[in-house]
């Protein structure tokens, strides 16, 4: 199978990224936006965790930022659906549409 | 010394997390979605291992696996999704949204194809057995005041989500 190098690993980053765009853009459900939001943080950790074995540690380091980040954004997200749900009854994002005109 | 990671490693697990990340852009059920999303995020922590970053796969587990999924499953339950499944689950814009992120993609291969060569090509060096120890002063020496910037974000996180959650404010 021969030796995995970094391009490997970007590669695999890259479709993480896609399939996490996809999910993004296609999906009405607002939980399933935000596990894509998810997908994508995690293929960004990825890359840099693969950078870190070229450059040293800041990939890690950085890599832990992120999933800082990414609990933040998870709570305040998740909260937001709550009262999202509170008001509208739904959890599809075509529905909310105060803002249109 | 013959590595433990072996190239047969990389490829089952990358085969994973892709076959659990689809899985969960594409299930009806959240709650579904939610368990690939966890096998994804495990089989990411295995590649951090391969790629020598013990405490970042353990960070990994613990905080990706254990608390954000938890919180996810958490919400999922409060929120009544019964006639939400039972919907269309995709929106107008999907074909447009696959092209685009297809375009993307086809992007970021060209940009690894042509700019493979300026990587460097030796490892640097990085001593599995002290990384945690490496991790810390590094956080607490040079990334001292972005540490303390993720803890006051972090901070205003929990005020917005109580906040965000509260029936009136």
């Amino acid at each position: 199978m021969g030796e995995i190098s970094t391009l490997h690993y970007l590669v695999l980053s890259a479709a993480l990224f896609m399939i996490g765009t996809v999910g993004v853009l296609t999906r009405r459900n607002v939980i399933i936006i935000l596990m894509s939001i998810e997908l994508i943080l995690n293929a960004v950790n990825l890359n840099l965790v693969a950078f870190s074995r070229l450059y040293g540690l800041h990939g890690q380091i950085f890599a832990i930022f992120v999933i800082t980040d990414a609990a933040a954004e998870a709570a305040v997200g998740l909260g937001i659906i709550i009262a999202f749900f509170r008001n509208k009854e739904t959890v599809n994002v075509d529905e909310v549409d105060l803002l249109r005109w | 010394m013959t590595p433990v990671a072996t190239a047969f490693f990389f490829y089952f697990l990358a085969f994973m997390a892709v076959v659990s990340a689809i899985a969960v852009i594409t299930r009806r059920n959240p709650v579904h979605a939610a368990l690939s999303l966890i096998v994804t995020l495990l089989s990411l922590a295995g590649l951090y291992l391969m790629l020598y970053a013990p405490f970042v796969a353990a960070v990994q587990i613990v905080l990706y696996a254990g608390g954000i999924m938890v919180l996810f499953l958490f919400v999922i339950m409060l929120v009544n999704l019964e006639q939400n499944i039972r919907e269309y689950q995709w929106n107008k814009q999907w074909l447009l949204g696959i092209l685009l992120a297809v375009s993307l993609g086809g992007l970021l291969l060209f940009v690894f194809q042509r700019g493979y060569d300026i990587f460097p090509k030796t490892l640097a060096g990085l001593p599995e057995g002290q990384n945690t120890q490496q991790v810390g002063i590094w956080l607490y020496g040079n990334y001292m005041l972005p540490f303390e910037i993720a803890s006051l974000l972090l901070l205003v996180a929990i005020v917005g989500a109580v906040v965000m959650a509260k029936k009136r404010i």
